[in-house]
């Protein structure tokens, strides 16, 4: 697979490591009152979608950046790729 | 001497004389033979025995698709076992033998397999070697394993290198016959980027094997004028000897070029084979169509091959498979076989078309009716022949061509979930669903079977590929015959008539697996063998769906295919691995103190990719436990060294890093003052610990975290997950320095005095105590750093210099030592010592077990938020009973305690379900003198001082055992503090 780094361009798959779904940026806070529970949903429930799946992928081997891809498991289609922290602060995370 | 079957003509160069070794016997074939033409040139049919019932087999095929003709080439290291005889280019001195025979090719001693047929049908395996299941291990799978399998290896390392390569352009060609030809004609004029490869060493497809014209050259002539134009170009490539294995994603494509192949052995510098790995914008598929036999009974004999390939070895290797040829036709191409051969003097037994409007000839005569049986053991000597009007006819003939019709090759269209569709004009499926990204199928490969078809149909897909404008390029006149074809698929009546003559399925067992319930395609295939073998059914899958259709009531598209996934032809092991092989498949990372401690005679250990001394030998030690022992004790007596720089090391910095390690850390650091180290424990988010190390503040917005060798990359992974994707406005930076710092243990009670020789400055007790850090100088200048921790539990401290000062600093420290009898020790010590010490690692920290199981439970703080402190609280975390790390110490100070072995009561059952912990970690203690052990025990705080049983049945390890505290040696820690 080749993925369109958003700063690097093309770059071969083998560069990067895959880490999976991208909710995992959606971490529970638990000084806003997040519970145990919301760490179980966090850290055990996936969904596993046939299509498209927003995931991370680490550019071990490339500027260490954490990314966002979103890619069609069916196809491996990928009609994003995003900066993981755009994302996360895009989703209003920040310290 | 002119060998029996060899013609005129053809692209083989009879000037080029080579001669070859077949199963000991000496033959001689030319420049452009392969090495199943040369060998039916010499009269040589049967070349290989079946894979089941050692039937005498010899080539169906001229191509790669061969299921029968496999060889072992070459002899010595080189040997290559099931090489197909019809792709392996002929060159001087070749060697080759047959396979899957005990005793001569001739006479077989397994060929008593086929007398048993009718218990080896499909599913045997599966019903009779069911029990007893103790025979399954020892007696059945040796016996079946050696009965079975094709040729064999030579067991010697592989002399020759293989590469690996990337290749990008904007069109990839895939198959150099018209239609690929004319592609790589449009696409190159228009100065695209082209690379056309073909896995054959003459490029041409059929136009090699045919007879047709194009315009007024011949079509091989043409073939050769076109890639001569092609390979001036500067923007195309021409791969022969190149099969692209597999399409992947995103439009990559694999290739293995055969650079060496054709040679006797690699010439100097050269690779064997190239694995490319091709980045394309566009592909266009033009690989041609592969002919499909039909099945008779007997149809397996040596001499009985696909009609196409007749016509192959008679026009382009100028060889007759026999002088009296015979054949067997539901379709014109069949007749098209019998012209050529007729033309160059082989006699035509007969044609024998199932249909009832075959062309008549006026050169030879054409049957209506079916081949039903054939005779010759290990050749066809006679075909028998049932006519429509329901008489008999006995056909003398070697050879005996089948055409059943082509089917389209549609193997790469595949490999992304493309599903063929059925295409009933040809009788065949054709291209369906989803291509892979920017492919196009062109020629016959598309079901455009004629000359012209596929010459436009190439030229078309290189337009609309590039988007070109204009007109097609002029291409010559060619022939243009439409495909007449009644589906015919097996001699009704049949039983062992072949389908698949690699894995030695009939039509018996295809109607057998439908007896016995198999309706899918794909139990079809797994239940009876049919198209799992090397050959992966080229020839044989569309014969199988049909019988199997038909048995069903169905029709064969509502049977569905089986999809072909790559490679497309058998890739060896050596080209995937490329030059990853030995020493390179798995790189050495050397410390900075690694030819120092070659010097030293260090006997080394590979610590994921690091060589780290293990022990360092001294004259007169015997074992490696004497040399452990006296670096343990020496370094516990005066003063030891040890490199750690393996150690993972991640640079901290900006305003928010105490804040940043508060997350990734679950004890705190927020208050951790400039100049100080703090042990860390980071935890997973499910409260399972990940890894510790040490924290240094060096300034304010400055800290030095270290992980464990093993975890150096997955932590530095992780804290940048939490830096980007959880905490993206820290102000906080990351950068891995682990190679960038040569780093030393120097640990003992005179390690102070070692360093105060070499460090700038005044590091007393005082000045400098247990867990202090900070810059510093040496050596009159050098910067370094010095962290005042220890893992030994001795007074120690670990001192760093940028890896270039690596190997002087360790020379330094040694000189420095001397007057202390300063030891070297290795990981065995290290180890050693951290047992003593009760120091949890690798063996602790594996991924089970909670900071409360290390007994570190109170260290997670509930002040504030970190990674895995939630779950790490949960309920089932956190039971009475949970595992606790423990001391354990033998009874008798003369019993091992093994790592592995596990605890049970001393006086209660031993078994799984009484199990009470385990041993992690163990070794000899020469400061006690007996063996220790780290280990797990069910409430294990509350257990210290009893005695239990250690168990390994495995082992055979029942020793008495009491359980103590972790720390064997100094439990005050206070020689860390001196």
């Amino acid at each position: 697979m080749i993925i369109d780094h958003p700063l690097l361009g093309p770059r071969d798959s083998a560069e990067f490591t895959y880490k999976g779904d991208a909710r995992l940026i959606d971490r529970p806070d638990p000084e806003k009152g997040a519970t145990a529970h919301d760490f179980y949903d966090y850290g055990y429930l996936r969904d596993n979608p046939a299509g498209w799946h927003e995931e991370l992928w680490f550019h071990e081997a490339g500027d260490r950046s954490w990314l966002v891809v979103t890619r069609n498991t069916l196809t491996h289609e990928i009609s994003k790729v995003e900066l993981a922290r755009d994302v996360a602060r895009s989703r209003g995370r920040s310290k | 001497m002119t060998p029996k079957n060899r013609l005129d003509g053809g692209q083989i160069d009879p000037a080029i004389t080579h001669e070859f070794r077949f199963d000991g016997k000496s033959y001689t074939g030319h420049a452009g033979d392969t090495l199943a033409s040369a060998l039916l040139a010499n009269g040589v049919r049967l070349m290989g025995r079946s894979f089941k019932y050692h039937r005498p087999r010899g080539v169906l095929t001229a191509g790669s698709e061969e299921p029968n003709a496999l060889v072992e080439l070459r002899s010595g290291a080189r040997q290559e076992p099931n090489t197909r005889a019809t792709t392996a280019e002929l060159f001087d001195g070749l060697v080759a033998k047959s396979q899957n025979r005990i005793g001569s090719l001739r006479f077989d001693l397994m060929a008593v397999n086929d007398r048993f047929s009718n218990f080896l049908t499909a599913g045997f395996y599966y019903k009779t070697f069911m029990w007893p299941a103790a025979f399954w291990e020892k007696i059945y799978e040796p016996i079946i394993r050696k009965a079975a399998g094709l040729g064999s290896l030579s067991l010697l390392d592989d002399p020759d290198v293989y590469d690996k390569g990337f290749l990008h352009c904007d069109l990839l060609i895939v198959g150099a016959g018209p239609a690929g030809l004319s592609a790589a004609l449009t696409a190159g004029r228009s100065g695209a980027d082209v690379i056309i490869a073909d896995e054959d060493f003459r490029m041409g497809g059929r136009l090699n094997s045919e007879t047709f014209s194009l315009g007024d050259q011949s079509g091989a002539d043409w073939a050769a004028a076109t890639v001569a134009e092609l390979a001036a170009l500067p923007n195309v490539r021409v791969m022969n000897r190149t099969t692209i294995i597999g399409a992947f994603d995103h439009g990559i494509y694999g290739a293995v070029e055969r650079v060496s192949d054709h040679l006797p052995t690699p010439l100097d510098g050269k690779p064997r084979q190239v694995l490319w790995r091709i980045y394309t914008k566009q592909t266009i598929l033009a690989a041609g169509a592969i002919e499909r036999p039909i099945a008779f009974e007997n149809n397996d004999r040596p001499g009985i091959m696909l009609a196409s390939a007749l016509r192959t070895y008679a026009n382009r290797y100028a060889v007759a498979a026999d002088r009296r040829v015979a054949i067997f036709t539901n379709n014109d191409d069949g007749h098209r076989t019998a012209a050529d051969l007729h033309a160059k003097g082989i006699k035509i037994a007969a044609v024998v078309d199932v249909r009832a409007d075959a062309p008549r000839s006026h050169d030879f005569e054409v049957l209506h009716g079916q081949v039903i049986d054939t005779k010759g053991r290990h050749g066809l000597t006679f075909a028998e022949v049932r006519l429509e009007s329901g008489d008999m006819r006995t056909l003398e003939c070697g050879a005996l061509g089948m055409a059943g019709g082509w089917n389209p090759n549609v193997h790469l269209t595949c490999h992304q979930r493309g599903r063929p569709a059925w295409n009933d004009a040809l009788a065949a499926f054709v291209p369906g669903g989803v291509l892979p990204v920017g492919m196009t199928v062109a020629g016959a490969a598309n079901g455009d079977m004629s000359t012209a078809g596929a010459l436009r149909g190439g030229a078309e897909a290189a337009k609309r590929a590039l988007g070109l404008k204009g007109k097609l390029p002029t291409l010559p006149e060619a022939e243009d015959a439409p495909v007449n074809i009644t589906p015919f698929w097996y001699v009704e009546g049949c039983s062992r008539a072949w389908l698949d003559q690699q894995n030695d399925v009939t039509v018996k067992d295809v109607k057998l697996s439908h007896q016995e319930g198999y309706r899918s395609v794909e139990h079809l295939k797994r239940y009876t063998t049919l198209g799992m073998a090397t050959d992966q059914g080229k020839t044989s899958n569309m014969g199988g769906l049909a019988i199997m259709a038909e048995l069903a009531g169905k029709s064969i598209p509502e049977v569905g295919t089986t999809i072909f996934r790559p490679p497309y032809t058998p890739t060896s092991i050596g080209v995937l691995g490329g030059r990853a092989r030995g020493q390179a498949f798995h790189p050495k990372r050397l410390t900075p103190s690694h030819t120092w401690a070659t010097e030293q005679g260090a006997i080394f250990v590979e610590v994921g990719n690091w060589l780290r001394a293990q022990w360092f030998p001294r004259a007169g030690e015997t074992t490696w436990r004497e040399s452990v022992d006296r670096e343990v004790l020496a370094t516990r007596k005066s003063v030891g060294v040890c490199d750690v720089t393996t150690l993972g090391k991640v640079d901290v910095q900006g305003t928010d890093a105490a804040e940043f390690l508060n997350k990734i850390y679950c004890n705190g650091f927020a208050k951790l003052a400039v100049g100080r180290t703090r042990y860390g424990l980071m935890l997973r988010e499910d409260g399972i610990a990940m890894d510790d190390g040490t924290a240094a503040r060096l300034a304010d917005d400055h800290f030095v975290v270290t992980t464990t060798t093993a975890n150096a990359l997955s932590v530095y992974r992780h804290m940048e997950f939490v830096r980007q994707c959880l905490y993206p406005d820290m102000d906080v930076q990351l950068i891995s320095t682990t190679e960038a710092w040569a780093q030393y243990a120097v640990a003992g009670p005179n390690s102070r005095k070692v360093l105060e020789k070499l460090v700038d400055g005044d590091i007393s007790n005082e000045a400098f105590p247990f867990m202090a850090c900070a810059n510093i100088t040496v050596c009159g200048g050098l910067r370094a750093r010095l962290f005042r921790i220890s893992f030994s539990g001795e007074l120690a401290y670990e001192i760093a210099v940028p890896t270039a000062y690596g190997d002087a600093l360790i020379r330094k420290i040694m000189e420095a030592g001397a007057e202390y009898d300063i030891t070297a020790y290795g990981t065995e010590a290290l180890g050693v010592m951290r047992i003593e010490k009760g120091h949890a690692a690798g063996n602790e920290l594996n991924g089970t077990t909670t900071a409360a199981n290390l007994g570190m439970g109170r260290m997670v703080s509930k002040a504030k938020d970190s990674i895995g402190s939630v779950l790490s609280e949960r309920e089932g975390l956190n039971r009475a009973d949970d595992l606790r790390q423990v001391g354990i110490k033998p009874v008798d100070p003369a019993d091992p305690v093994p790592a592995g072995a596990h605890l049970m009561k001393a006086d209660g059952p031993v078994d799984a379900a009484h199990d009470q912990g385990y041993v992690t970690s163990a070794c000899y203690s020469p400061n006690l003198g007996h063996s220790i052990a780290l280990g797990f025990l069910k409430d294990g705080a509350n257990r210290l001082g009893e005695r239990m049983r250690l168990v390994s049945p495995l082992t055979g390890v029942n020793v008495d055992v009491e359980i103590v505290s972790a720390h064997f040696i100094d439990p005050e820690g206070e020689r860390l503090r001196a």
